[in-house]
């Protein structure tokens, strides 16, 4: 079981390498595929009113002339050790995880995430709680009721769930439930929990919601089809002969092996949200890692882009990480292998 | 890998098979399946699956390998058909070393060397043609057949007991007995030399599973098929054989001549195997002595020392745990690894008996 | 009063393709510390029969007539409840494949605990004692330690070791064993049919035993049920079953049999074409497709559905033959053969 972990570890780790060094050649290759020049990259830094030698010795500073493995070599040392900037206004330190300066604010990327990671985190958690529960609840009665009303009528609902885009159900959610009557609060009302957690929870209702609803019609889908596959095993006929309740007989031993899957699913989809959830974010103006990524993207501001890729990278990699974890604690049969 | 090759291929038709030579012959037959364990996945160990097995098959005769589950006879069928590479020892097809032939080489060879399947289902793809299934290996194998490939396969399904009107069917709309029908057509289809059978009719009802026996036994007679039978139930064993072979734990302890074995079996555990088999016929329950093994196979993985049957055998003394007891002849054609044989002739002619076996008259 | 008495027992399942007859009037009648064998190939409602007995078909798919009655209660008007009730704890079931019939995800032991605690109000700690009991019991070697193992952990003869255990720990007055050996190797069956046995003898229950192969019931039936697409066409002693078979199909299965204890037969006699759809049963005696003296019945075996009726002693069989005819065609032609 050690061994495992250890390996498991080992594998994260690799993984996380991989996507740095792709994510640094992205961003390197793509601007200079776009004509940049070291140049022009250190004038992003410096502003247009500076002088070329200004520009060059920036430029000089900052190792935009290093061969391409050279400047991979600084970036990754930056995030494992930190490291030092010349911006032509005098050397800055730059702590570890030095993810690089934004173009724009002249600030370390680091600290912005920071900043901005809880606002995600917050819409994360409440609408995976959200839709875990409801999900799972739709998803085992329509296996129980396959073929009834409520089967049918859960099921279409969640095909409409599935296909709504976010952004579509978020402005038609905002703009009656919040503008028109007033139950939620508008957009860009979020109140940090430690601060208030009564106010975090009802900013952040409808964007939970929302999200949530997305999420619940497919993991409904995805409990429907697990559940009716586990209910025809011979172990549940097993746990009837033994004259089990119903309720045991669907809970304790069909759902418990139908999660399996569904944890798998989970953790990814967890792990994919918390390293920014563009749309919802934007949509109910919420600071998180998603819109911060918008604004890198929008602004041209290279640094805050690969910051959070690599974050979001980083989290999907641990996400997976736990999840294999987890199966091994839930499933007996992979401890051993 | 070229396809075109330079190998001397026996073309089908030119030679007559002569009945008694020898087909198949295979020396101390070794498959160890590697266990890694820990942080750097090192080979801590390995599944002992076949350990040593010599054997020969003869043109036209029918040897049977049993045992139960964990024994090897699986992982020996597919050593034979070379879906699995041997760790060592040599498997000799018409006096050629195949034992590490690449996938191209084997490539002409497989005609010659057929199997097939427990699973009639499984084994058929649902998405294909009855037509298409049997037709294949003419395909794979690029032969022409003279009234074109479909006059071909409805011949094969003639021949098996199906209908040619079935051709246009898929599998799924026939029943079990049928399905094997039609692996077993496709197997002919290249009127190979030697079938490696997996336990070609043990999924199937009793009623049915006796029309694949004697199907599989009109074949052999029209075609002087050689078969490999891999099969647990002895009773069918009995039936279809010439000669069998009883493994335990990778090792062949028994290989005699039929009626010889489950007349006068020697090794132990072939005793018991044939003593724990249920018979339909309430008047022998009473008579009948039974011997019952205790407890279950040990792991391949760390088999137990010298005589691997030592641990369950209520004959063992202490040579069995220190010595491993060599496959002897014991009687004409009968051959077992026991320090201690039952059934043993009086005179003891105990001479080692040649790296393969004798071959029956 | 009998303990166990089926009467016209019919199960049919609506599907699309059709109305499948699994059971199509099914009697018989078991006494405690009797062994009944019922034998039969696959889709000859052996199977479906025993899922009704334990109300395991599920609600809405099945449709069950006829009575069943255990020691006096019957069951098939019985609420789901009266018949969860009784489930496990007087009546309980061993399954083929004892690797799916488990749960993955829990210790042997604890699904013995949760066997046991569905009819008995006793604390964790007291079921557990009783489920090293029971796994003593059946044979296992260091129950207090294999308790807590997981089924995977288990070989295959011990994991159905422990399913009997698991049926049997709440001491039910009647076990169905459903295929109980047919994925265990042959020395591994003798050892579970020595179990059933014995404990069968220990506990004084009656059992059921559904199989395909006729040697195991050889080995533990008192009485052989011989089943042909959902109905009994022979009921009678092991004896007669093997001394004297009287249907065709019984003969058939026998000749179908190579045997281990003789010397091969110059061929096998199969039983020809294939068993019958269940949706579109032929008419009349469902097994004249297959049979060789149906056309001695002058269109009988087409038309008329023979019942199963007492030839004497207490040997029943559902035929067309007249006694005469069933005698002369086992004498000269069957038994020389076999």
């Amino acid at each position: 079981m050690i061994a495992y972990i250890i390996r498991r570890l080992f594998a994260a780790v690799g993984t996380l390498f991989v996507v740095s060094v792709i994510t640094f050649g992205i961003f390197y290759l793509f601007p200079r595929l776009a004509g940049a020049t070291p140049e022009t990259l250190a004038t992003r830094y410096v502003g247009r009113s500076a002088t070329p030698e200004t520009v060059k010795a920036v430029a000089n500073a900052l190792g935009f002339y290093d061969p391409v493995t050279v400047q991979y070599w600084h970036w990754a040392k930056g995030i494992v050790v930190g490291s030092d900037f010349n911006l032509g206004t005098g050397v800055e330190h730059c702590p570890a995880p030095c993810l690089g300066y934004s173009f724009i604010s002249r600030t370390p990327v680091w600290p912005d995430l920071l900043d901005r990671f809880p606002v995600t985190f917050s819409l994360a958690i409440g609408a995976a709680v959200l839709w875990l529960v409801g999900g799972l609840a739709v998803g085992v009665l329509s296996a129980l009721r396959r073929g009834t009303f409520f089967d049918r009528a859960a099921m279409t609902l969640a095909l409409a769930g599935v296909s709504m885009p976010i952004f579509w159900t978020g402005l038609m959610a905002l703009s009656f439930l919040s503008y028109r009557w007033g139950i939620f609060p508008g957009g860009g009302s979020y109140v940090p929990f430690t601060q208030n957690p009564a106010r975090w929870a009802y900013a952040l209702l409808l964007p939970w919601i929302t999200l949530a609803f997305l999420f619940s019609a497919q993991y409904a889908r995805l409990t429907r089809a697990g559940m009716l596959e586990t209910m025809n095993e011979d172990y549940i006929r097993t746990a009837r002969a033994k004259g089990l309740v119903e309720r045991d007989v669907v809970v304790k031993h069909g759902l418990r092996a139908a999660l399996t899957p569904i944890l798998t699913i989970f953790g990814l989809d967890f792990g994919l949200l918390i390293g920014g959830a563009v749309l919802t974010e934007n949509v109910f103006s919420l600071n998180g890692l998603g819109k911060y990524a918008v604004i890198g993207i929008s602004d041209q501001d290279m640094p805050k882009i690969m910051g959070v890729t690599l974050l979001a990278a980083g989290f999907i990699v641990l996400s997976n990480l736990v999840v294999d974890l987890l199966y091994a604690a839930v499933d007996p049969r992979v401890r051993l292998q | 890998m070229t396809t075109a090759n330079t190998e001397p291929t026996a073309v089908p038709g030119t030679t007559e098979p002569r009945l008694g030579e020898e087909l198949l012959k295979v020396t101390g037959l070794t498959k160890h399946f590697p266990i890694r364990k820990g942080v750097l996945q090192r080979q801590s160990g390995a599944v002992q699956a076949v350990d040593g097995l010599n054997f020969t098959v003869t043109r036209g005769e029918t040897l049977s390998l049993v045992g139960e589950s964990g024994c090897g006879k699986t992982t020996t069928g597919r050593l034979l058909t070379r879906l699995l590479e041997p760790t060592s020892g040599q498997i000799i097809f018409e006096g050629r070393d195949i034992s590490h032939l690449s996938e191209g080489r084997m490539r002409p060879l497989r005609r010659d060397v057929q199997m097939i399947f427990q699973d009639p289902y499984g084994s058929l793809n649902p998405r294909h043609t009855v037509g298409k299934i049997v037709g294949a290996p003419f395909k794979l194998q690029h032969v022409k057949t003279e009234h074109g490939v479909k006059k071909a396969v409805q011949g094969l399904l003639e021949l098996v007991g199906l209908s040619p009107e079935h051709y246009n069917r898929y599998p799924h709309e026939f029943s079990g007995g049928q399905r094997q029908r039609i692996g077993i057509a496709r197997t002919l289809a290249l009127r190979p030399k030697l079938i490696v059978a997996d336990e070609p009719v043990s999924a199937l009802d009793v009623s049915i599973q006796a029309q694949v026996v004697n199907l599989l036994e009109d074949l052999q007679d029209e075609f002087d098929l050689t078969y490999v039978m891999i099969a647990h139930d002895l009773s069918v064993v009995r039936h279809v054989s010439d000669r069998v072979a009883v493994m335990y734990l990778g090792k062949i302890v028994e290989l005699a001549d039929r009626k010889s074995l489950y007349e006068q079996p020697m090794h132990p555990y072939t005793v018991a195997l044939l003593s724990a088999v249920p018979v339909p016929d309430t008047k022998r329950k009473t008579k009948q002595e039974r011997i019952r093994l205790q407890g279950d196979v040990p792991s391949p993985i760390n088999p137990p020392a010298a005589c691997r049957f030592h641990t369950r055998c209520w004959k063992a003394q202490e040579i069995c745990r220190t010595t491993e007891p060599p496959l002897l002849q014991l009687a004409p054609g009968h051959q077992a690894a026991c320090h201690f044989p039952e059934n043993q002739p009086q005179d003891k002619p105990v001479a080692p008996a040649p790296s393969s076996d004798t071959k029956p008259s | 009063m009998t303990f166990l008495e089926v009467k016209d027992l019919r199960v049919h399942f609506p599907t699309d393709d059709g109305l499948v007859k699994s059971v199509d009037g099914l009697s018989f009648s078991l006494e405690r510390g009797k062994t009944l064998g019922i034998v039969g190939e696959s889709g000859s409602g052996k199977s479906v029969t025993s899922l009704s007995i334990m109300g395991l078909h599920k609600v809405g798919t099945a449709r069950i007539s006829g009575e069943i009655y255990l020691d006096g209660e019957e069951l098939v008007s019985a609420s789901p409840a009266e018949v969860r009730a009784l489930r496990g704890k007087r009546m309980a079931m061993i399954f083929q494949d004892p690797l799916s019939a488990m749960h993955p995800y829990y210790t042997v032991g604890n699904q013995i605990i949760e066997a046991y605690r569905v009819h008995n109000h006793v604390s964790k700690q007291v079921a557990r004692k009783h489920a090293i009991e029971m796994l003593d019991r059946v044979g296992i070697p260091q129950p207090e330690k294999r308790v807590d193992a997981y089924p995977h952990q288990f070989s295959g003869g011990m994991r159905q070791r422990a399913m009997i255990a698991m049926a049997l720990s709440c001491d039910p007055d009647l076990l169905i064993a459903d295929e109980p050996t047919t994925a265990l190797d042959v020395t591994v069956q003798a050892q579970i049919l020595d179990l059933i046995r014995d404990l069968q003898r220990e506990f004084n229950s009656a059992v059921i035993i559904i199989t395909h192969d006729l040697g195991v019931v050889a080995e533990l039936a008192d009485d052989i049920q011989v089943m042909y697409a959902g109905r009994a066409v022979e009921y009678s002693s092991a004896e007669d079953i093997f001394d004297r078979p009287q249907h065709p199909y019984t003969w058939g299965l026998l000749g179908s049999m190579p045997r281990i204890d003789q010397e091969r037969l110059e061929r096998l006699i199969p039983i020809k074409g294939t068993p019958p759809s269940l949706i579109n049963v032929p008419s009349g005696c469902a097994f004249h497709p297959r049979c060789n003296y149906a056309r001695m019945n002058e269109g009988a075996s087409e038309t008329e559905r023979p019942e199963l009726l007492d030839t004497g002693d207490g040997h029943m069989v559902a035929c067309h033959l007249t006694p005469a005819k069933r005698q002369h065609a086992w004498e000269t032609d069957i038994k020389p053969k076999l």
